[in-house]
């Protein structure tokens, strides 16, 4: 029996202002063509009182919003089993079920504690492929959903599932014309349980996702400008990284080792890429020419970086690649008139970023084969922006703007899947997808 | 609209200086367009803070003044003619009051990623510090701060709505 981590138990201390955020809800606007079909069955609880989470249905969805499955009804099932005992493999087979999901959920007498045991088989070739029980509070029923869910997808795909992820998103409402007020969001990657973790009446940008999920990093203009920020996700606790002032601080970004912080000062006068040791705050500046360099992103090895610089013409930046080690500096990208914030793929061969065609006004989500220097555009709003790259590399969540308000996206790197996230109102925007959680 | 007020004192003021100094108009055409032109001699007297200036140019300078918005093209950090002769009046003001302190607020459309965003208004604000530092302001007078494009005055999606949040505002502590 496996204990679900207490992961990111972002007490309520931390959300002190008592607002709360919008609730994103996940829609699929587009899938595989063959989906392939998974019957869920709905899970029998076998304890008093109505439990406040709806498991099969968080992983229906799941399995649903990730354009690869596509779960049958459940008022086609011909029985509802809950046991290996009692599944028959032709009533599944009869329904063109190629997988199916089954489950119980327990709680002993004496605990607060939670038993969901499920239970994953191959209709076609008749055999169980996996099963497990997982133990965790009423409040944990989300995180075992999307672990489910995690576990389907890894065992048919064989790729792994990034269900159990969070994001961090910004969204602001706009009161009037002077005041708006921002907020630095926190969900489950699906949206579910939305809560702020910041408020503020100045803007709030560039969050940030510390290799280990454990903190966070923003830019906040709360003390009248941009300040970078460093936020412990279990305890709350807050640091204020940078206090430059006549400078912008901005743009932060953990190295792969958690050791180190890239980020984009102006305190020399223009926007230069530097990295900061975590440990003993020393600061090295890495771009030093009189262009704009900003958007710093790591390669995995830790030993480069991507930018973004107008250092071949003003105004028309591209994406450069320098190293830590040697200062060599290299141009990535040459075709089309702006491309920036650029981000590599877990692959290492693929990166994506914004791109904006030689005749086009138009801005795109487009990955990048380093190898081939080729760019396709993945997305086709006119301004989309803010790529974060799923932990196992599948699919991409970004901003676009829909009518006068920015929502949430997403799509997979190979174009076949799309969804969105979209809220009533305000804005949402800046999506940074967690690591994996564990 | 807020602005009203300014609006129709600047347009009685720049009515009252095409009245009266049509003259000069046409001396300022001949004067080359490049950038760092220096403040024509008559412009600098006005806001000396002593008299002997006429209503007009009074008018001149006091529309100069209430001119707090400077906007830009797109993608573009210069600064118009315009804006230009504007900020020579408010340079004469703060060299005349060592004391006043200014605040330049950079400002970018939407379009693009919001970090280079972040740059671009920076680097429209100090466009702003820079002419003012030229034209003799002391620069611990003046601070430089981006929002980028995070707070614009309109947040529609049409040019003229674009146009309005490329911009840097001045605004006086």
């Amino acid at each position: 029996m496996k204990m679900i981590k207490f992961l990111l138990s972002v007490a309520t201390v931390l959300v002190s202002q008592a607002v709360f955020s919008q609730q994103l809800v996940i829609q699929i606007t587009q899938g595989v063509s063959n989906p392939i079909p998974i019957a869920v069955v709905p899970f029998e609880w076998q304890g008093f009182g109505v439990l406040p989470e709806n498991i099969t249905g968080v992983v229906t969805s799941d399995l649903k919003n990730s354009g690869e499955f596509a779960p049958i009804p459940e008022k086609n099932m011909l029985g509802t089993p809950h046991q290996e005992k009692d599944v028959y493999y032709r009533d599944w087979r009869f329904l063109g079920s190629d997988y199916l999901l089954i489950g119980r959920i327990t709680r002993s007498a004496d605990s607060a504690l939670i038993q969901v045991q499920y239970e994953l088989f191959d209709v076609v070739n008749q055999k169980r492929m996996v099963g497990e029980v997982i133990s965790g509070t009423e409040a944990q029923l989300r995180d075992i959903s999307h672990q489910i869910s995690d576990v389907v997808y890894e065992k048919i795909l064989h790729v792994r599932g990034a269900f159990a992820t969070k994001i961090l998103y910004i969204t602001s409402q706009r009161i009037s014309d002077t005041v708006t007020h921002y907020q630095l969001n926190l969900a489950d990657a699906d949206g579910g349980r939305a809560q702020v973790l910041l408020n503020s009446k100045e803007p709030i940008m560039s969050p940030a996702w510390s290799p280990d999920a454990s903190q966070i990093a923003y830019v906040s203009f709360e003390s009248g400008r941009s300040q970078i920020y460093v936020q412990n996700l279990s305890t709350g606790a807050r640091e204020q990284l940078t206090n430059f002032t006549n400078s912008s601080n901005s743009s932060p970004a953990w190295s792969p080792d958690g050791t180190k912080m890239a980020m984009v000062l102006s305190k020399d006068g223009n926007p230069d890429v530097y990295v900061m040791d975590l440990r003993t705050r020393q600061l090295r500046k890495i771009t030093t020419n009189i262009a704009v360099d900003t958007e710093p992103s790591w390669m995995k090895d830790g030993k480069s970086l991507l930018y973004t610089s107008d250092q071949g013409g003003a105004n028309r930046p591209q994406i450069y690649q320098i190293s830590l080690e040697t200062g060599w500096n290299e141009r990535v990208t040459f075709d089309g008139t702006f491309n920036a914030k650029a981000a590599m793929l877990p692959d290492g061969k693929n990166m994506i970023l914004v791109h904006r065609a030689e005749v086009s006004d138009d801005f795109h989500v487009a990955i990048m084969n380093l190898e081939r220097g080729s760019i396709s555009t993945l997305t086709d709003s006119a301004l989309d922006e803010s790529p974060t790259i799923a932990p196992n590399g599948r699919m991409i969540m970004y901003s676009s703007k829909v009518g006068d308000h920015a929502i949430l996206n997403a799509v997979s790197i190979n174009g076949r899947i799309k969804y969105q996230l979209p809220v009533k109102d305000g804005d949402v925007r800046e999506p940074a997808w967690s690591p994996f959680l564990d | 609209m807020q602005n009203n007020g300014f609006m129709k004192f600047g347009m009685v003021a720049m009515l009252s200086v095409m009245l009266v100094a049509c003259q000069s108009t046409d001396k300022k055409k001949e004067a080359p367009a490049a950038a760092p032109t220096p403040p024509p001699a008559a412009a600098a007297k006005p806001a000396a803070p002593t008299g002997g200036l006429s209503a007009a140019e009074i008018a001149k300078r006091d529309a100069a003044l209430a001119k707090t918005k400077f906007y830009f093209e797109f993608d573009k950090s210069d600064i118009s003619q315009e804006d230009r002769d504007a900020l020579v009046y408010h340079a004469a003001q703060l060299k005349a009051n060592p004391s006043m302190h200014v605040r330049l607020e950079g400002n970018a459309d939407e379009r693009g990623t919001r970090e280079y965003n972040l740059a671009l208004g920076e680097r429209r604000a100090k466009a702003v510090f820079n002419y003012l530092q030229v034209q003799g302001v002391a620069a611990s007078q003046m601070e430089t701060i981006s929002y980028g494009e995070e707070r614009p005055v309109d947040t529609g999606k049409t040019e003229a709505a674009y146009s309005k949040n490329r911009r840097v505002d001045l605004i006086r502590k």
